[in-house]
């Protein structure tokens, strides 16, 4: 059907399709493809990061993988972490962060801190409704909460937290070898020179004789 | 008389509704004057004359305010449809109230008046612009015996009136000093008057068959039934149906709406004449171009689709005022469906519609009309008419708005 005026029809046609599809025929993929936000909430896609969080095994504060190198702090191109060092009573430094501040208003969410951790420490969230009045009190993330367990890691970034827990799975069997084959090699030498003690002391009598 | 009284026949006028809108406004008058008796004074005459035109006046622009209120949620939910969003849903149950919502922001908007602009006639414009759009409605007939002025020149009047826009517009271009503006006026003028002539050819022929000027003649001229169930609106005719789709589409332009909607074409104008308002006057240009696209869609119920009739005889139980609203319910919709199907003209485009077809059509259905008329109204005269219509429409469309030539020899036309 080809008539002067017929594609103002077609038209038509399809604008009504259209109209009454997204009533009647919901199901099809292409209609009302809108996210109702504040009810609806998107499944992020796994790759998807946002700002950096600190991993912790079981106890956060006795499972916490941070050191406190600092390596991320200087790393960091926006210079957006703090890291103050732990001390005990003595005044002697220990191995855990006393401060760690991110500044996710100054983040500009590079993972660099990521790939320099050598410790698997820290990781990135993929929150996304951070946004706030206050500048400092709610951008400025402390240490309490950037802590965040290694389940929830594993919740976010499956693949990622698996391969993470293989290396370090793997470090720890590596170690456990070393030491194995460390105290066997000092209970050899130890056995060595027990034998040797024991020629020494057999041989003395004879050379006395 | 008491208040008792009056009370007691508010069930009465309940029963039948398709006299309610009249009787109630008896009620009204006569409360009134028991009003008077409390006091203890006979109620002048004059008092309640005046009472009457009031009963009225706020009658029809209420409505007509509620109907413009829904229609700007509505619109936008059927747009939204046809594009696969939701529209807007959040502002009370299915965004309802959304209307609500889009008042209070325009009235806490900022009236910005620019320093160079003629203030006085800035500030003039969208009064000049919503007076006319308002007097409209009161001539269309919505029911039975309802009608706020049963002028015998109505449709006359209702052209007269309603070009007044056109002026509106002007100075609502001119005096904003603003390029945009001024152009969209111009385009807005040379649009509108284009499509009066179509406009008022398409009346013209109805006003001639119906043998009267008068908007309620014209409606008791379709009423009755062929054969006992087909309606005789005119735009079951051949001549009635063209002059309708004319009328349609000179009412499109008319109002500004899309695809006509050239003046205020956002992608080339900003906004058109309305660039340079804000807060309350570009609201009363909206309420404007709404209430005039309603009042001149009645006027197409009231010429073509028999205004208050029902269209099968078993239906005249629903009242004859529901079927005005109804009919005028799915004329809106249809302009939104457009709305949401057809891109906006070019203005060169526009210009060969008007004068090159819609003109050339009005005669053709005028002299179709003719050869209806002296061939007795019948089923000869259907026919004849028919190919009277059809012949121009076939001639027209090959000749003027088809494309002849293929992409190797194609003659650039002075607009490409």
């Amino acid at each position: 059907m080809n008539f002067p005026g017929s594609g103002i029809f077609k038209g038509m046609v399809v604008s009504a399709i259209n109209l009454f599809g997204s009533y009647f025929d919901r199901a099809h993929a292409k209609r009302l493809i809108t996210e109702q936000y504040p009810e609806e909430r998107p499944t992020l896609p796994e790759a998807s990061r946002s700002f950096p969080f600190l991993v912790f095994d079981g106890d956060p504060e006795k499972g916490i993988r941070c050191v406190a190198c600092k390596i991320c702090e200087k790393e960091c191109p926006p210079q957006c972490i703090l890291i103050e060092q732990d001390r005990d009573e003595n005044g002697k430094l220990l191995r855990r962060p006393k401060v760690f501040n991110i500044d996710i208003s100054v983040c500009m969410g590079c993972q660099i801190c990521v790939e320099s951790c050598p410790f698997e420490s820290i990781r990135m969230d993929n929150i996304y409704e951070v946004s706030s009045y206050d500048r400092f009190d709610s951008l400025v993330l402390p240490k309490e909460k950037l802590l965040k367990s290694n389940e929830y890691y594993h919740s976010i970034h499956p693949t990622e937290a698996a391969e993470t827990d293989a290396r370090i799975e793997a470090a720890r069997l590596k170690k456990e070898a070393a030491a194995k084959a460390a105290a066997q090699k000092m209970a050899a030498a130890k056995a060595a020179a027990e034998a040797k003690a024991a020629a020494e002391q057999s041989s003395q009598p004879e050379s006395q004789a | 008389m008491n208040f008792i009284d009056l009370l007691k026949r508010i069930p009465e006028i309940c029963k039948t509704p398709e006299t309610l809108p009249l009787e109630g406004k008896k009620l009204i008058l006569d409360f009134v004057t028991w009003l008077g008796s409390l006091v203890g004074i006979a109620v002048p005459p004059w008092v309640l004359t005046l009472v009457n035109i009031l009963v009225v006046i706020v009658a029809i622009i209420a409505v007509f305010l509620i109907m413009f209120a829904l229609m700007s949620v509505w619109e936008r939910k059927i747009l939204a449809r046809a594009q696969n969003r939701y529209g807007p849903n959040r502002v009370g149950p299915w965004g309802l109230f959304q209307p609500v919502a889009d008042g209070i922001k325009m009235l806490t908007k900022e009236d910005i008046v620019p320093r160079n602009a003629d203030k006085v006639v800035h500030f003039i414009a969208p009064i000049v612009m919503l007076v006319p759009a308002l007097i409209l409605p009161v001539l269309l007939p919505y029911g039975r015996g309802m009608v706020a002025i049963d002028l015998s020149v109505g449709i006359l009047f209702f052209f007269a009136v309603g070009a007044g826009s056109e002026v509106a517009i002007f100075l609502a271009g001119w005096s904003s000093r603003n390029k945009y503006s001024i152009l969209g006026a111009m385009r807005a003028i040379a649009q509108m008057i284009s499509y009066e002539l179509p406009l008022v050819m398409s009346a013209v022929i109805v006003a001639l068959v119906a043998g009267t000027l008068s908007p309620t003649g014209i409606v008791e001229a379709q009423g009755g039934y062929q054969f006992g169930f087909f309606p005789n609106w005119f735009v079951f005719t051949p001549w009635g149906f063209v002059a309708c789709v004319l009328f349609y589409f000179s009412a499109l332009a008319e109002s500004n709406r899309s695809p006509f909607d050239l003046p205020e074409g956002e992608s080339e104008l900003v906004a058109g004449h309305l660039t340079e308002y804000s807060g309350f006057k570009y609201a009363l240009f909206f309420m404007a171009e709404y209430v005039g696209m309603f009042a001149i869609n009645g006027l197409l119920v009231t010429l073509f689709l028999g205004g208050y009739q029902a269209p099968l005889p078993f239906l005249t139980f629903i009242p004859s005022w529901c079927w005005f609203f109804i009919k005028l319910a799915f004329l809106a919709f249809s302009l939104v469906w457009v709305r949401a199907t057809m891109p906006r003209f070019r203005i060169d485009q526009m210009m060969q519609f008007a004068w090159k077809f819609m003109l050339p059509m009005s005669f053709a259905a005028l002299f179709s009309a003719a050869a209806w008329h002296y061939a007795g109204r019948g089923l000869l005269g259907w026919g004849i008419s028919a190919v009277l219509v059809a012949i121009p429409y076939f001639a027209l469309g090959y000749f003027c708005f088809t494309r002849h030539h293929s992409a190797d020899n194609r003659r650039y036309l002075f607009s490409e």
